[in-house]
């Protein structure tokens, strides 16, 4: 709880009621809030106090969020998650190539919301990546290249293998259809979903523990797919 | 008297050279069969049967050709029929009278019956804009009445809160809050409906097809319709072997949805909810099935017009329009049965590519 309360989080939306749900709920679990109405006042506010995270909505009065993200990546590390009523699989893309770690729907359910915030600390957080990923139950040793669910070896093959470290290093992070073909098919099979859904349907038999509810592999629709440590 | 004359030629349309062509060619093809008869009828015969033919003429055919009939059909009775034959002249004041009698009423017939016609025509538009505006008036109601609902609880709920703040227990609060958080999830349902129905009628709907895992699409779907179908027994049948599929994820996605959605507000809980997907040579099959009440059979053929809604329960009448409107986007077709045991029975079938297999690789841990 004390180390949320330093952890400040800057809210760049310009309808008040929204910007005033997120203060009351945030602060409610301990981080602290800055409110900016404009993009203008949002990159001020970010470069005065540099927050933490940023949840930027996407429909500004003075610029298109997507500029503004593109503006702030040039400077800013720290994660930034995309609040928007746009729905549509393009602008959701556009977003997270241009640098956004995450992106929600507007209207969106709190307990969703702080699920995204808590992920994308943690992923920003410095972490000793160790030679083992674990993950409620699912163990990926790098060094001996080798994957265990519940302390039971499982057989994977090299491309499956290479898809679970991905994801195993970027836990709660949505990757992209073509950013996931880029980095295990090569850039000629950006266009070869069809691979991709082939490899995640039998990544999904091996680790997931119904396939009919996968807690691990979650689909974004038209998206990517986002992975998760799974629930106790 | 509208009735006979136009009613049961509504979308008897000819366009205007061949109604000038057909006029000539009835009233030269009648004059001829006259001609060859003439020796047993008199040439006051032949004037009525022209003017009879001219009447039928003038209940089909626009105002220009009739006149352009009438005038032809005196011409070609005072040649050919009123004595003397062979000339245009006249040869006593009786048929003077005839033939001035004849063009008279010629014209007014066509005129008159032109003028019917016309009349008629705007009483149709009336009434066709009146059951227009009823209809519309229906559905405003039953829309309105499916916004305002959940606006009314929000209204009402968030009252209470602020009025009674402190004094509601934790128990009453909660209950207001879960309505409050219902009818905004209920609202946003509308508005997605409504923003898809609007879509689709611009006819802005171009599916964007890529591959896609059809079991992975339904699991996706039952993941978001949880909380809804959260008491049915879901059982979903998908064979292991059903290769990647080019569809729009998007639209295929929305049907299903809008189906197993329906199944959960309309079928009892407890209920098993069924969804299966397969392929058949080229096409994509998706049937969805549940043990609900069913639809009534004299019914099954509106269910998917927009705006209809079974009976009296609730609802905007839109998500199985859309269902229809997405799955034609795709060139494919949806069915609503009854099953025999009960509950209703949608079968989609899409046109689909699916992806040659995938060599299996050699395992390396």
């Amino acid at each position: 709880m004390k180390s949320k309360a330093t952890t400040k989080i800057l809210v760049i939306d310009d309808e008040t009621s929204i910007r005033n749900i997120l203060e009351i709920t945030l602060q409610t679990y301990g981080y602290s809030i800055l409110q900016a109405a404009t993009a203008r006042e949002g990159l001020q506010l970010t470069a005065a106090h540099s927050p933490d995270l940023i949840l930027l909505d996407l429909g500004l009065p003075d610029e298109s969020g997507h500029t503004t993200l593109k503006k702030m990546r040039e400077w800013f590390g720290k994660p930034v998650i995309i609040l928007s009523v746009f729905s549509g699989e393009a602008d959701i893309i556009a977003a997270l190539d241009n640098g956004a770690n995450d992106y929600l729907v507007k209207p969106f359910r709190t307990g969703e919301l702080l699920a995204r915030i808590r992920s994308a600390l943690r992923s920003a957080a410095p972490e000793d990546e160790g030679p083992v990923i674990r993950l409620n139950g699912l163990e990926i040793d790098l060094s001996s290249r080798t994957v265990k669910r519940d302390n039971e070896l499982l057989k994977l093959t090299a491309t499956q293998y290479a898809l679970l470290v991905l994801f195993g290093r970027n836990v709660g992070k949505v990757l992209t259809h073509q950013y996931l073909l880029r980095e295990i098919w090569g850039s000629d099979h950006v266009d070869q979903l069809q691979y991709l859904r082939v490899f995640i349907a039998q990544l999904r038999k091996k680790i997931e523990k119904d396939v009919n509810y996968p807690e691990h592999i979650i689909t974004e629709s038209g998206v990517g797919y986002r992975f998760l440590a799974g629930s106790n | 008297m509208q009735d006979i004359f136009v009613t049961p030629f509504i979308g008897f349309r000819i366009g205007q050279p061949r109604q000038y062509l057909f006029s000539i060619l009835s009233v030269c093809l009648v004059s001829a069969v006259c001609f060859l008869f003439y020796s047993y009828i008199r040439a006051e015969v032949v004037a009525f049967v022209l003017l009879l033919t001219l009447s039928l003429i003038a209940m089909f055919f626009d105002i220009l050709p009739v006149l352009l009939t009438a005038l032809l059909s005196a011409l070609i009775w005072d040649y050919f029929f009123l004595p003397p034959r062979y000339d245009f002249g006249v040869g006593n004041t009786a048929d003077r009278i005839l033939l001035s009698m004849y063009f008279v009423i010629a014209l007014v017939n066509a005129v008159l019956t032109y003028k019917i016609r016309q009349i008629e025509k705007i009483a149709r538009q009336k009434e066709e804009k009146a059951k227009t505006v009823k209809l519309y008036n229906t559905l405003l109601n039953s829309l309105s009445h499916e916004f305002k609902t959940p606006i009314a609880t929000i209204i009402g709920a968030t009252d209470n809160l602020l009025e009674q703040m402190g004094r509601l227990s934790g128990d009453d609060s909660k209950k207001l809050l879960t309505a409050i958080s219902v009818a905004g999830l209920r609202l946003n349902r509308h508005v997605e409906n409504l923003l898809n129905m609007s879509r689709l009628e611009s006819g802005i709907i171009q599916p964007k097809k890529d591959w896609h895992d059809v079991h992975e699409m339904i699991v996706s779907i039952l993941h978001q319709l949880e909380e809804p179908l959260a008491d049915r027994r879901i059982i979903v049948s998908v064979r292991e072997e059903l290769p990647p599929a080019r569809l729009d994820y998007g639209l295929m996605e929305q049907v299903l949805y809008n189906l197993l959605h329906n199944a959960a507000l309309y079928t009892p809980p407890g209920t098993p909810v069924f969804i299966s997907a397969t392929r058949f040579a080229r096409e994509l099959i998706f049937v969805v099935e549940d043990d609900g009440p069913g639809f009534p059979d004299n019914e099954i053929d509106k269910v998917f017009d927009k705006f209809y809604r079974r009976g009296r329960t609730g609802g905007t009448g839109l998500g199985l329009s859309i269902a229809r409107g997405f799955v034609e986007a795709h060139n494919g077709t949806i069915e609503l049965t009854n099953r025999p045991s009960g509950g209703a029975c949608f079968i989609i079938s899409v046109p689909a590519c699916f992806s040659a297999a995938i060599e299996e690789e050699e395992y390396v841990s």
